[in-house]
């Protein structure tokens, strides 16, 4: 077609797909949140704009948007705009490899895993050029606080990754999918119990997200790393945490719950992806309305000295088997 | 490169510039407040940190100065109770009280008995509301948001309640010299009848919640130990020597109005630590209930005017001499010494705010903790700025 | 064996109270809310009628625009905020005829009998960003003339507006009260508050 190869219109309806997609994502999972946390405080949530205040993210994306980009005094103005750009753009591309229905692949690649792996560290490095270039002391100690933390949570999500690809021979996770097609006691869940809690515990963990919100503990730095974020600044932070977290919810429901197919063969579609992926998140924004936060040397040790061992003996119990 | 030009403006005050003098290499200075969202308002704290680790940190206070003292000397005998009411927020009715209460010892003036039951159900019901604003605004200090709505919940109900015998939320000014403003209808007794009940059926849910949980408990379990010496030497009072383990409460040791007519007890901790603390303040609650109940119970009949039947006219004059009236607040010992020379206005008002004192031990606890303990030990000292700057 | 019962052991059964703050927040998420929404919903007559507002007069029972009060000066003077402003009434001007009339009592040697003052007050003003609603005005006064509003609809758009007439308003009040205001549309909010 025109010489274009046909990967390549792939890959652009892909990345303009996943920008939608985010975007879209974000949208309803603030509402969602917000209603959500709502309805746990037994208020209403939002409330006036649109019918049950369906239309308030929108309307918050717009004040963000009309708000003026603030540069601080003394910031290094150019990494410190980088920064949140940084943090969104790795967002898109983790959705790439993610198979959300049996046609719906933004990118084959076999090695999709390490892929999102890769992409999912650049997190910190936007994480800390933000907190080094605002020149606020919060800030840098919010950005030395996430390094760690997402250095230290990646560890025993790649183990965990890697016990589940050791399973069942791929890094390709449409195949990771196809391997669990078939019923309820197929997934992958109930072959490495052990491997989904420690990345649930994990994704908490890799995301920034609340009891493990370390790096932007607003009762303890003010805000960390986007103290001195204004307006779409701190929009495209807000949406990259969001991002992650819709990414790394899809990503659990293709390693443990089956991906696109349902718990009886047969019935396999996106709506399937869907649905897992939201009880996910729903089971995050559920843990950050009840839990108080943790402490940071709490959070690494939880990470060395429990995560660690358990995901190293998981997998080489894994490895044992599958040799056996 | 515009980066890092104007140095001149980033030295900081004269505090700032004070610890950068004694700083250590490799450490950082940071301000904590004015507006830090933990510190409950306008309290600021110098702190030199080491990466996470706090080496020394000093309270900056001032910023909520309104002069109470100073307007005592201004204000009649009788005006400056409206004062008492601004000066903590979170327990007024106690500052109320020591006020009046040394008032009346300066007088001489007897207070008629329903007066002072009525006024010891709204000072421990005003207690209960200082205890749940402090759960949950600590809860919130540490991350989870959810606990202080419920802590409102109950404390909205508190509120309506005290709403009625004082017509106001939350700075209360209804004790007056020789009883108090409004007597507690039958509606409000009942209501206060349904609340102690509905109350007690909620705490077994604020402990589920909060107190078990595993997160909450290595956040503050041996976190900012302040002992028994330590309180000594601070002059510390309230919950935070009840967790040091020392068994002292205004209301036992120096039994004042009618407190020694009920049987209730002075939850104690030895650990010391944040924890400790926390235990003795949701203790506290339970006892509160207790005391109410019983207040209820004794509580003489409503015939005639008599809460106010000797209270002298807002222009009294007290004679020449002095005072002083200590009772118990959620916060600790609130104290209140007044010095008349016979004329309409007092010569001084000196008020002692435990908080001040409480305060005061931060800087030493803090010391070696992390900075997320900084937020636990502050929290649990339970603060209220306006206080410590009166 | 204690050591690993404490560090190990014991730290997994207390997950166990994570579940249980989950149970209890995802059990509140079932419950009805108890907030009020405002314009839709409005907080019950009983608890309104406890507010506290800014001081007010009464009316006396026969004529609702004109106050009960005398003039004593008892608020004003105690009021420890100087927000309450009295200005008594004069006496009425005596007419010529009336001081010919009692020039002459007087050389008759007879009492002269002048019209007193009225005794209500001839200007009311009250300043409600002053008041610190400590009610010392209300228990002070000897004809039970003041009160605290329990309107908390009142609203001010200005410093202005908050130093309030107090004669003016009792008289609005006077008027509202024979024709009353079309009532509020919104219906109370069900205060179930279970346990
Ligand atoms: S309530 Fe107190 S401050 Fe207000 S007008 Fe009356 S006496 Fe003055
Ligand atoms: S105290 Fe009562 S009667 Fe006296 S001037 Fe004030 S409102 Fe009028």
């Amino acid at each position: 077609m025109f010489g274009i190869p046909m990967i390549l219109i792939n890959l652009v309806i892909a990345a303009v797909a996943a920008m939608i997609w985010l975007a879209l994502n974000a949208l309803v999972l603030v509402y969602c949140e917000r209603k959500f946390a709502g309805h746990i405080q037994r208020r209403p949530g939002p409330f006036e704009v649109g019918p049950h205040g369906a239309l308030q993210p929108l309307i918050d994306g717009l004040k963000l948007m009309s708000k003026q980009l603030l540069t601080p005094d003394n910031a290094d103005g150019f990494l410190f705009w980088l920064a949140p750009i940084l943090s969104m753009i790795p967002v898109m591309l983790l959705f790439m490899p993610i198979p959300y229905g049996p046609v719906l692949t933004g990118m084959e690649v076999n090695l999709g895993l390490l892929l999102i792996l890769a992409f999912s560290s650049f997190n910190g490095l936007a994480v800390i050029l933000a907190g080094w270039g605002s020149n606020n002391k919060w800030g840098v100690l919010g950005a030395a606080r996430a390094v760690a933390q997402t250095v230290a949570y990646e560890i025993p999500l790649l183990l965990t990754v890697l016990s589940i690809s050791f399973m069942t021979g791929t890094l390709n996770l449409s195949e990771i999918t196809a391997q669990q097609a078939g019923f309820i006691w197929d997934w992958n869940i109930w072959k490495q119990p052990l491997a989904f809690l420690i990345f649930i515990v994990a994704m908490f963990g890799e995301t920034n997200r609340a009891p493990f919100d370390l790096a932007e503990a607003e009762s303890e730095l003010t805000a960390g790393f986007h103290t001195e974020y204004s307006s779409m600044g701190f929009g495209l932070f807000f949406m990259a945490e969001y991002g992650y977290m819709v990414a790394m919810c899809s990503i659990c429901s293709v390693l443990f719950l089956g991906g696109f197919y349902g718990p009886f063969p047969g019935i396999e579609g996106w709506w399937w992806m869907l649905v897992k992926t939201y009880a996910l998140l729903f089971l995050m924004i559920w843990a950050r309305w009840t839990f108080p936060r943790v402490r940071f040397d709490q959070l690494l040790n939880l990470n060395w000295k429990w995560l660690l061992p358990l995901a190293t003996f998981n997998l080489l119990a894994t490895a044992l088997i599958m040799k056996l | 490169m515009s980066a890092y030009q104007n140095l001149e403006q980033m030295k900081g005050d004269f505090y700032t510039q004070k610890f950068e003098a004694g700083k250590q290499d490799g450490t950082l200075i940071i301000n904590m407040g004015p507006q830090h969202p933990s510190t409950h308002g306008v309290l600021r704290i110098v702190i030199e940190v080491d990466g996470e680790y706090i080496v020394r940190s000093e309270p900056v206070l001032g910023y909520l100065h309104r002069m109470h003292e100073k307007m005592g000397e201004t204000q009649t005998w009788g005006g400056f109770i409206p004062n008492m009411g601004r000066v903590d927020y979170g327990h007024p009715m106690a500052w109320n009280w020591a006020y009046v209460g040394a008032v009346e010892k300066l007088m001489g003036i007897e207070v008629p008995e329903r007066a002072e039951y009525l006024r010891v159900i709204m000072t421990e019901l005003n207690r209960l509301t200082s205890h749940l604003l402090w759960w949950g605004a600590y809860i919130l200090d540490l991350g989870a948001f959810t606990p202080i709505m419920y802590a409102f919940d109950d404390r909205e109900m508190l509120l309506d309640i005290l709403q009625r015998p004082s017509a106001s939320r939350l700075t209360y000014s209804n004790f007056r010299v020789g009883g108090v403003q409004m007597d507690l209808d039958d509606k409000c007794l009942e209501l206060i009848r349904t609340f102690i009940p509905h109350f007690r059926e909620r705490l077994p849910m604020y402990h589920d919640l909060v107190t078990e949980n595993l997160i909450l408990r290595r956040r503050i379990e041996g976190v900012g130990i302040i002992d028994e010496d330590m309180c000594q030497r601070y002059g510390c009072t309230g919950p935070v020597l009840r967790g040091a383990g020392v068994a002292y409460d205004v209301r036992k040791d120096e039994p004042y109005s009618i407190y020694d007519r009920f049987d209730f007890e002075i939850p104690t901790q030895d650990s010391a630590c944040s924890a400790g603390r926390y235990h003795v303040r949701v203790a506290e609650m339970e006892q509160s209930l207790r005391i109410i109940e019983q207040a209820l119970e004794q509580l003489p009949s409503a015939e005639g005017k008599h809460i106010m039947d000797k209270a002298p006219k807002p222009s009294m004059k007290p004679p020449a001499g002095e005072a002083y009236f200590a009772v118990e607040g959620g916060r600790g010992k609130i104290g209140v010494y007044v010095v008349s020379d016979g004329s309409k206005v007092p010569y001084r008002v000196k008020l002692r705010a435990p908080g001040f004192s409480n305060m005061n031990a931060f800087a030493e606890a803090a010391k070696g903790t992390i900075l997320a303990d900084a937020v636990a030990i502050l929290g649990s000292l339970d603060l209220i700025i306006p206080e410590l700057d009166r | 064996m204690n050591a690993f019962r404490k560090n190990v052991i014991q730290p997994i059964l207390d997950c166990w109270s994570l579940l249980v703050g989950l149970k209890i927040t995802g059990k509140y998420f079932c419950k009805p809310l108890i907030t009020v929404h405002y314009p839709r919903e409005v907080i019950d007559s009983e608890n309104l009628s406890t507010y506290g507002g800014h001081v007010e007069l009464i009316g006396k029972p026969k004529d609702p625009a004109m106050p009960k009060c005398i003039s004593c000066m008892m608020c004003v003077t105690n009021c420890p905020s100087n927000c309450l402003t009295l200005v008594k009434q004069k006496a009425p001007k005596p007419t010529p005829e009336q001081e010919q009339e009692w020039a002459a009592a007087a050389e008759r040697g007879e009492k002269v009998v002048k019209p007193k003052a009225p005794k209500n007050p001839a200007k009311f003003t009250y300043d409600y960003t002053l008041c610190s609603l400590c009610g010392t005005c209300i228990e002070n006064c000897p004809a039970n003339s003041l009160q605290f509003s329990n309107n908390i609809y009142w609203v001010a758009t200005s410093r202005k507006e908050m130093n309030i007439d107090l004669l003016a308003r009792l008289k609005e009040q006077a008027t509202e009260l024979s024709a009353p205001a079309p009532k509020i549309e919104a219906k109370p909010a069900v205060a179930e508050k279970e346990a």
